[in-house]
């Protein structure tokens, strides 16, 4: 999405020319088109890129840390003429800086969940698939026995074992859940080309199946697997979040949305805003990245329209 | 459909068995024990206590021996709460836990099968815009932050109902934590049937029951409600697994002292033999309410009970 190949006059200038094959226009290149049409999609994809932004730059911006105290100033109500704009702790943290030092930690530690429960996700799924018979059936069995358990509950099993607070760890355990969803869709596709003359053809030809899985399989499947990471994204802030509020995941003096908005319930009766602030950045978050994949989905699926 | 359901009773059985052997294999091959940070301990004492509660053992007879006590209904001591043993402890947390976890499917399904049929039969902009930002809503407002909120509104603000905590017999304490598990579930069930209905006013026999001149209440009642319900009692499952971990965070806000906080203070204590009974039986519990789900639509779908 980051990264623009042709401006979309010139694009629109071809299509409507008869003699030029449409080569340009794919998968992708059609998606960016229709995402940008979307007024809803790409208002949510800037105040994204506004939080992001926000979030990276509040270490470098602000006079205080995460986990600088001001002894001045405890428990300040917000203020927009004050020191800090949203308000202290009990400890005198400013909630702002540490509001945003939460949004940073959830979106990276999401984003690497999601990359690693994907990545394993396609490769089961696409070995499974292509393997076929008592592999596939031992590999997917698995799976179903995952899922047959609440997944949180693994999660909850895994951090119990390492060490509290390991942000790695943390996020292999989000990750660990994630894949099974993915594994399916794969194996149903991967399942469907297998079927396909180009892949009988590659097979009869020799090729390895590795370069099969590699060359074949994985490239087919990257348009399902790109709709379903844009849900997995959100749903990862939620879990991660779900963890820290329940004092299984990221731990103090480390902020995370979860764990500002525990410490923020606590404190609800003498300072809302300790509760309030955490709570909508997380809403908000969690509304932008719903809006844009829900976009991005209906912008690679034109099946839908 | 009977023959069914026993078969799937009877698959129950191996599923519980894989539950435990892999938790039990991740939880005891896991670097740390849980007497690691027990404060001025000789490493006579701890030897001691590791004997005592069978951890000197290699782990294939620990194994057995577990399966041997679980077979008797014995999840074994809890290692940190030391006058309990986990049977004790799911049976003081679980009735309320339970309670809570019913009265929050059966409100959100009464409340979202009305709400969701009257959403499909009068449609409108006004409608679909409230339904539309319900939907959104309910994807962004988790449980851990709709409990905080209602709290502050009806607790701190209102004072209509109880912050937080629990007394035994005082039903107002549960009003909270209710509303919060339900919200969500409601929000997904209404959007779920209100889609659902509307595919189906739409199908051949809906439009050939009108051309037999049956009046639009009888068409909805005799024709239309039963297979529109049917995605409804398919996403119980689903339903079921929300309110479980929902039930976490909602004991976690509002202090009330069921099997939630159990396994989130086992986790936090590496309290083996807690969280394993806990993660076993809230297992057992979301396989069997699964298999009623399952056995609800087989009721409402004819197409799958012969099968």
């Amino acid at each position: 999405m980051s990264e623009e190949h042709s401006p979309p006059s010139k694009m629109r200038d071809f299509a409507g020319a008869a003699v030029v094959a449409p080569a340009r226009r794919g998968l992708w290149s059609d998606a960016r088109r229709r995402l940008r049409g979307n007024r809803a999609a790409s208002a949510a994809l800037a105040l994204l890129a506004a939080i992001a932004l926000a979030a990276l730059m509040a270490p470098a911006l602000s006079p205080w840390g995460y986990d600088s105290l001001d002894w001045q100033h405890l428990a300040q109500p917000p203020s927009l003429t004050a020191a800090h704009w949203l308000g202290t702790d009990r400890l005198g943290r400013d909630l702002l800086v540490r509001t945003l030092h939460g949004v940073r930690l959830s979106l990276v530690l999401a984003v690497l969940a999601s990359a690693v429960s994907l990545l394993i996700g396609v490769l089961w799924g696409a070995v499974a698939g292509l393997a076929g018979g008592r592999i596939d059936g031992a590999m997917m069995r698995f799976v179903d026995v995952l899922y047959s358990l609440p997944y949180l509950f693994v999660v909850i099993i895994l951090t119990t074992l390492f060490t509290r607070g390991s942000l790695i760890v943390l996020a292999l355990a989000l990750a660990a859940v994630g894949w099974l969803t993915t594994a399916r869709i794969v194996r149903a596709q991967t399942l469907a080309l297998k079927r396909r003359e180009f892949l009988e053809a590659a097979r009869a030809l020799g090729v390895p199946p590795h370069s099969i899985l590699l060359r074949h399989i994985v490239p087919n499947v990257l348009g399902q697997v790109a709709v379903y990471a844009t849900l997995i994204v959100p749903q990862m802030i939620l879990f991660e979040s779900f963890l820290s509020f329940l004092g299984l995941g990221v731990q103090e003096p480390q902020a995370s949305l979860g764990n500002l908005i525990f410490a923020g319930a606590q404190e609800m009766e003498s300072a809302p805003w300790m509760l309030l602030v955490p709570a909508a950045a997380l809403v908000l978050l969690l509304l932008c990245l719903n809006l844009f994949g829900d976009s991005l989905r209906d912008a690679l699926d034109p099946r839908e329209h | 459909m009977l023959k069914l359901a026993l078969r799937r009773v009877a698959a129950l059985v191996p599923t519980l068995l894989i539950i435990v052997t892999v938790s039990f294999a991740i939880i005891r091959l896991a670097p740390g024990g849980p007497f690691d940070e027990e404060q001025g301990v000789s490493p006579e004492v701890r030897a001691n206590l590791e004997r005592l509660y069978g951890l000197d053992q290699p782990l294939p007879v620990q194994y057995l021996r577990y399966l041997r006590a679980l077979a008797h209904g014995d999840f074994g001591p809890s290692l940190r709460q030391r006058d309990f043993t986990v049977s004790e402890l799911i049976a003081r947390g679980l009735p309320l836990s339970a309670a809570l976890g019913l009265c929050a499917i059966a409100l959100a399904l009464i409340t979202a099968i009305p709400a969701g049929i009257a959403a499909a039969l009068w449609r409108g902009p006004g409608a679909d815009l409230s339904i539309a930002a319900v939907g959104a809503l309910g994807v962004a407002l988790p449980s851990f932050v709709i409990g905080p909120l209602l709290a502050l509104v009806f607790g701190v603000h209102l004072r209509w109902l109880p912050v937080a905590g629990w007394q035994a017999g005082a039903p107002r304490y549960l009003v909270l934590p209710v509303l919060t598990l339900a919200l969500p579930l409601a929000a997904a069930l209404s959007r779920l049937t209100r889609a659902s209905l509307l595919e189906v006013l739409r199908t051949p026999f809906v439009r050939s029951a009108r051309a037999r001149g049956l009046g639009e209440a009888r068409v909805l009642w005799h024709h239309a409600l039963r297979p529109a319900l049917l995605p409804v009692a398919s996403y119980l499952g689903p339903a079921i697994a929300f309110v479980v971990t929902g039930s976490l965070v909602v004991e976690a806000v509002f202090g009330l002292p069921g099997t939630g906080r159990y396994l989130v203070q086992g986790a936090i204590d590496r309290d083996y033999p807690l969280v394993m009974g806990m993660v076993i039986v809230y297992g057992a519990l979301t396989l069997l309410l699964n298999l009623l789900a399952d056995l609800a639509c087989g009721w409402l779908d004819p197409g799958t009970r012969h099968e």
